[in-house]
């Protein structure tokens, strides 16, 4: 039987079929951060066991940490309490721990590719949603709430059902201005904030393939925004090129062993999804969300969307939503003021992210009503980041750098956008004071946040970028 | 307790800056915190959780309940402010499983059984409802409209004994060191 690349990936890590229960599913690599893990390693002790695996988990500490002076002492009683656990417990049991100020350090999704942890064909895991990043290597990477990081930790394995499978396709060539950012917003407003619940994604065609590992990971990053578990895409040579000499990659012979079981990866002609969408590369615009949630999102050159035709919950679920960002339906987004900008995080936190908004910021000036914080996702990108010329180029265009973490991506540091405010966003959700309490979100690529950062209003950022 | 509105994320039921604790405690505390409270932390009136009229052990949201992230604090927080079964018409993936993984029971009924739900409680806030979980049944008492709802065997039989996935995967360790030896 024709089987799909989630099958395949899936099938081959079934340790046991529970009758009319979950699958017991065996995992590859486990990631850990410092806020859904000490309730974990919390129920160990309780239970007096030992991780089974500690060579298959590896920590770091992202979504609490500031990004500033982070040489000194987290002035957050709470906050560092629990990067303090996290080194504690990764001590205690044997983990792999990459702290914060040191090479390695960073968001979770972002060190995990960058080092070679993340490769085709496994299963991988992390107690944050936004674990789908790593299914941009071809491999079955989803989020776990706390109990299941216990699992994990006690037995290498988790008890799930099979989800189903989606593909879709977007076939044809992205426009310019146009990013794998933009896809994902128009996918997720096409298909809604739960048309994925219950499947994984496999996306292919042309616009997927062209893009680059980086814009790989921001697409499979957004999946779970659609509902699903995860996305995924077929490893191929845009992959393997990426990964050769990582560090935990397997070198030499041992590289050429993997990399034939990896070209194996993909699904077999006529395999059958249970759902699937296509989309056409053409009708996509670069993408700005006015509401709130990720599937309220549109082109931005368009208008927000007429009430005309909702009923019930739907249209008070549309009204509250509007009336939080205070904006009305008819208004066009194009030429809204706005207070912030954020560049980072595990959706666009990466390299590619930073040049592309530091190519576009170049001779440029930030608009003076902005605040802008540009937050690199690791260690390794701020490297990159010096290495390449970039921090110049933005500090000329009125830009500074801060340091790696999560930062105002869910603002559980000290980078909270204020009450009422605007910030143009490149993170993953525009929830209701998601970046600080009463803060409005407006998601968009780096390309869209940059154009914003140096008009100061929402801009089609085509109409700056050069012929 | 009715939340008639749709998509309630998961930053809605706890919001980040509270997933600072290191113990599964006190979280209902800050149950749906910035929709209960204003900035000053006095209880915003027009909130469900802060009427009078409205009480009880069963959650009732709008469709798409839970989506967002996969903290398990928020499957804690709803768990910890007392309830023991919530209902919608959809809920997320992620924060399904939590549920069932902490005691508290997700029943998915229809959207139109949904709708009926809400009207009982504006008709009457005091309306009750009974879930039987051994009968898979959802019913307003006062009508006695009836609703089934699915549920995993594995996971109904660990909820009517107590019993969780760690225990069974511990059990497994020699399959699974077996597996892996493959």
């Amino acid at each position: 039987m024709q089987k799909t690349l989630f099958d395949k990936i899936w099938d081959a890590h079934v340790v046991k079929q529970v009758e009319a229960g979950p699958d017991v599913l065996y995992i590859d690599r486990h990631l850990i951060h410092e806020v859904t893990s000490p309730v974990a390693f919390l129920g160990l002790k309780t239970r007096r066991l030992k991780v089974f695996r500690p060579d298959k988990t590896t920590a770091t500490p992202d979504h609490n940490v500031p990004t500033v002076d982070q040489h000194l002492s987290i002035k957050d009683e709470l906050s560092r309490h629990q990067v303090e656990m996290l080194k504690r417990n990764c001590e205690e049991h044997g983990i792999i721990h990459y702290g914060l100020g040191t090479e390695g350090h960073g968001v979770v999704h972002i060190i995990g590719p960058e080092m070679g942890l993340t490769q085709p064909g496994m299963t991988i895991v992390c107690g944050d949603s936004h674990t789908s990043t790593h299914g941009a290597f071809g491999a079955i990477a989803f989020g776990i709430g706390t109990s299941e990081v216990e699992m994990v930790l006690a037995s290498q394995c988790i008890m799930q059902p099979k989800p189903k499978k989606m593909r879709i396709t977007v076939n044809g060539q992205l426009g310019k201005g146009v990013t794998a950012k933009d896809i994902a917003l128009y996918i997720i407003s096409k298909i809604s904030t739960s048309g994925g619940t219950g499947h994984f994604i496999e996306y292919a065609g042309a616009a997927i393939t062209n893009l680059t590992m980086e814009g790989r990971m921001t697409l499979c990053n957004l999946s779970i925004e659609s509902g699903a578990r995860g996305g995924m895409i077929a490893p191929d040579e845009t992959t393997f090129n990426y990964m050769k000499g990582r560090k935990y990659v397997p070198q030499g012979s041992e590289w050429d062993k993997a990399l034939a079981k990896w070209n194996e990866l993909k699904s077999d002609e006529g395999a059958v999804f249970d759902t699937d969408y296509t989309f056409d590369a053409a009708d996509i615009e670069p993408m700005i969300t006015y509401g709130t949630n990720p599937g309220m999102g549109i082109g931005v050159t368009q208008n927000i969307p007429e009430t005309k035709g909702m009923e019930g919950t739907d249209k008070v679920t549309y009204e509250k939503s509007l009336s939080y960002m205070g904006y009305a339906p008819g208004e066009k987004m194009a030429g809204k003021a706005i207070d912030f900008v954020f560049l980072g995080s595990c959706t666009n936190g990466r390299i590619e992210d930073f040049r592309e908004f530091a190519r576009f910021v170049k001779g440029k000036k930030k608009a003076p009503n902005v605040t802008a914080w540009l937050v690199p996702g690791s260690k390794q990108v701020e490297n990159q980041i010096r290495a390449e010329g970039l921090v110049e180029i933005l500090e000329a265009a009125g830009f500074e750098l801060r340091q790696p973490g999560c930062s105002a991506c869910l603002a559980m540091n000290d980078d909270k956008i204020p009450t009422g405010k605007y910030s143009v966003s490149t993170s993953n959700r525009n929830f209701e004071g998601r970046q600080g309490p009463g803060a409005r979100t407006l998601l968009a690529s780096p390309i869209t946040a940059a154009a914003a950062a140096v008009t100061g209003v929402i801009t089609d950022p085509r109409e700056l970028l050069a012929p | 307790m009715p939340l008639p509105i749709e998509n309630v994320d998961t930053d809605q039921i706890i919001p980040a800056r509270f997933l600072k604790a290191v113990e599964r405690k006190g979280f209902g505390d800050n149950l749906f915190r910035d929709w209960r409270y204003n900035a000053d932390g006095s209880p915003k009136a027009d909130f469900p959780l802060n009427m009078e009229k409205y009480s009880g052990r069963i959650l009732v949201g709008g469709k798409n309940f839970g989506s967002g992230s996969s903290r398990e604090h928020a499957a804690w927080a709803v768990y910890d402010y007392g309830f023991r079964v919530v209902v919608s018409s959809f809920f997320a993936d992620i924060f399904k499983g939590n549920a069932l993984n902490n005691g508290l029971l997700p029943v998915v009924v229809s959207p139109g059984f949904l709708k009926k739900i809400f009207d009982a409680i504006e008709k009457n806030p005091e309306a009750t409802f009974t879930v039987n979980l051994e009968k898979q049944t959802f019913i307003i008492d006062q009508t006695n409209e009836t609703e089934s709802f699915e549920i995993n065997p594995y996971k109904k039989h660990c909820l009517q004994n107590g019993l969780d996935d760690i225990d069974f995967l511990v059990e497994m360790k020699d399959e699974i060191a077996a597996f892996e030896a493959k």
